[in-house]
């Protein structure tokens, strides 16, 4: 659907990464995690083009008026990129922004009581915290958050309070394991014994890599991509991603914006 | 009073000008629940070949101030995808929907038009002989005017439907493509397509799209498009339907004045999925704030 949402609160977790909480409609209330918005960040025609972004979280909010009923909130992390995620950046309560959503086909939660670790990179773990809000409902959940440096972990504090046992990973050491969060994610495996799933967002060579690991190990694992869209819809089919069997000859090109954003790994193509 | 919205474009009865364009509205039903079709004009559907096609790798997509390139390579579901799977949705729309289709070879273009003349569903063809993003067909069909003017004979000969050529912009002089095409037996003539452009990304020293060039749309190419359809209505006598950079009813009935008799709104709608409805909605509205009762008055009606 599309809306007009008025910004409740836009302010900087971290250099770089910003949160911010916009109103939605009743509707919102049912999204699911891992489906995402397209956001007009202003009307003019430069940025041209939407934004697509991950739903960070939903809540209600019960506005400052004495009387007034709860309202369902949108919160999104970001990361300020270009010209347009410094437009939004800029953006103050108050302000009015024209978003489309939600948007895509998000995680399946998979069966209750086994063990769900949760792997981000960077400004992935943006569509990572409503998965995990569902997920501690029924399981235990682990979160592997990786960056290059520990400014790039992002809200570790929120994913804590679920009662998320959370492990870190940058690449300069500043924070947690010195490494890449896949290397974190293998110790771990190594160690546990029951079975569980994987849920991933980040990078591509990230996602890559987990994917790998998931299909060495036999562990069902879904990924959350990102792709260059313009309509978010299906349309344009600028976002696609090559499925498994994939080649020139038959062709299996998936639209990350409808199909996905969130696959099976094992449904797409990987490097080797 | 409300004005009269309605035109005939080469047969096909338009209950208002604004129709969206090949390659930005998928098969119609991708917009359903943005865009009330039964609020616009015609529809045309995601260009298609004889055999589904993958398109190029990505990136395919790169947005510039004021507009955005796209090297999608044209991936379709194929023919025989789209009367199986498309078709039965266009039978519950009452609006005209427009096939667009291309092929690698003359043999193949009429081959296509001998089988989408056959779908009843399908009110009008659109000739795609301008694809920027193809090596084989295509762009080939779309600069050179003997080879234009051979694929429109081949189509003509194999359909009754009305049959709308598609041109591309990235020819010396579109008049001659023009011209091509209405003697060689076109309806209608729709332009323009986009225009083959680059982007480069500086500190990779690479290109941005992964096929190097993509076509580029959007407000920024508005007065190109312009320019070619004022060109080509004063030059044919068959109608001509204006694409280029249309965001809102503005843009539209400029194209009207330059002498289009039908526009397509083309990048607006993946901005805005209701865009071509509301562009109707606004046409509409400015010929009632401006007391005229029939946008047919307004087409050509240029003052040089």
């Amino acid at each position: 659907m599309q809306f007009t949402a008025m910004i409740l609160s836009n302010a900087e977790v971290s250099p770089g990464y910003w949160r911010m909480r916009m109103t939605a409609p009743p509707e919102f209330a049912s999204a699911s995690p891992g489906q995402f918005v397209m956001v007009r960040v202003n009307s003019a025609i430069d940025p041209l083009l939407r934004r697509p972004f991950g739903i960070f979280d939903i809540g209600t909010y019960i506005p400052f008026q004495s009387g007034a009923a709860a309202q369902p909130y949108l919160e999104m992390l970001y990361r300020v990129v270009g010209k347009g995620t410094a437009m939004l950046a800029a953006l103050h309560e108050t302000d009015l922004l024209d978003v489309l959503g939600p948007l895509g086909t998000g995680f399946n939660l998979g069966s209750s009581g086994e063990e769900k670790l949760i792997v981000g990179g960077g400004v992935g773990l943006a569509p990572l915290y409503l998965l995990a809000k569902e997920l501690v409902k029924n399981s235990p959940v682990r979160l592997f958050a990786g960056g290059r440096t520990k400014s790039d972990i992002l809200c570790i504090t929120e994913f804590e309070r679920l009662g998320v046992e959370c492990y870190t990973a940058t690449e300069d050491g500043s924070l947690g394991e010195c490494g890449l969060v896949t290397e974190a994610l293998v110790n771990r495996l190594d160690a546990l014994h029951a079975t569980s799933s994987i849920y991933a967002c980040g990078p591509h060579g990230m996602l890559n890599a987990v994917a790998n690991i998931a299909a060495s190990r036999t562990i069902p694992c879904q990924v959350s991509l990102e792709g260059y869209m313009a309509c978010g819809v299906g349309a344009c089919l600028g976002c696609v991603a090559p499925g498994r069997d994939h080649s020139t000859e038959t062709p299996d090109f998936r639209c990350v914006c409808t199909e996905g954003p969130v696959f099976e790994s094992g449904e797409l193509k990987w490097r080797e | 009073m409300t004005p009269d919205m309605r035109v005939n474009l080469a047969g096909i009865l338009l209950r208002n000008p604004v129709m969206t364009a090949s390659g930005t509205f998928g098969y119609g039903e991708e917009f359903s629940e943005y865009c009330d079709l039964e609020k616009i004009g015609a529809f045309v559907t995601k260009g298609l070949s004889l055999k589904p096609r993958a398109g190029n790798p990505t990136p395919r997509i790169v947005e510039t101030p004021g507009g955005m390139l796209n090297a999608i390579g044209l991936q379709n579901v194929g023919i025989n995808a789209f009367i199986e799977k498309k078709v039965p949705f266009l039978r519950t729309v009452k609006t005209p929907a427009i096939a667009n289709y291309f092929g690698n070879t003359v043999d193949e273009y009429a081959e296509l038009t001998a089988r989408l003349n056959e779908i009843p569903e399908v009110a009008a063809l659109e000739i795609n002989i301008s694809c920027p993003n193809v090596k084989q067909g295509g762009i080939v069909f779309g600069t050179d005017p003997a080879c234009a003017a051979s694929v429109v004979s081949a189509c003509r000969a194999a359909t009754t439907k009305p049959l709308m050529v598609k041109l591309s912009p990235n020819v010396t002089d579109v008049v001659i493509m023009a011209k091509a095409c209405e003697q060689a037996g076109a309806d209608c003539l729709s332009l323009i397509n986009t225009l083959t452009g680059m982007a480069i990304d500086l500190e990779k020293r690479r290109p941005v799209l992964a096929n190097i060039t993509g076509g580029f749309s959007g407000p920024a190419i508005k007065p190109i498009a312009l320019r070619m359809v004022w060109q080509v209505a004063k030059a044919v006598s068959i109608p001509v339907v204006g694409i280029g950079g249309i965001m809102n009813a503005t843009d539209a009935l400029e194209f009207i004045l330059a002498g289009a008799t039908a526009v397509q709104v083309g990048t607006a709608s993946f901005i805005n999925p209701g865009a071509a409805q509301q562009i109707a909605e606004e046409m509409e509205a400015w010929l009632r704030a401006h007391g005229i009762n029939d946008v047919k008055s307004l087409i050509g009606a240029l003052e040089t």
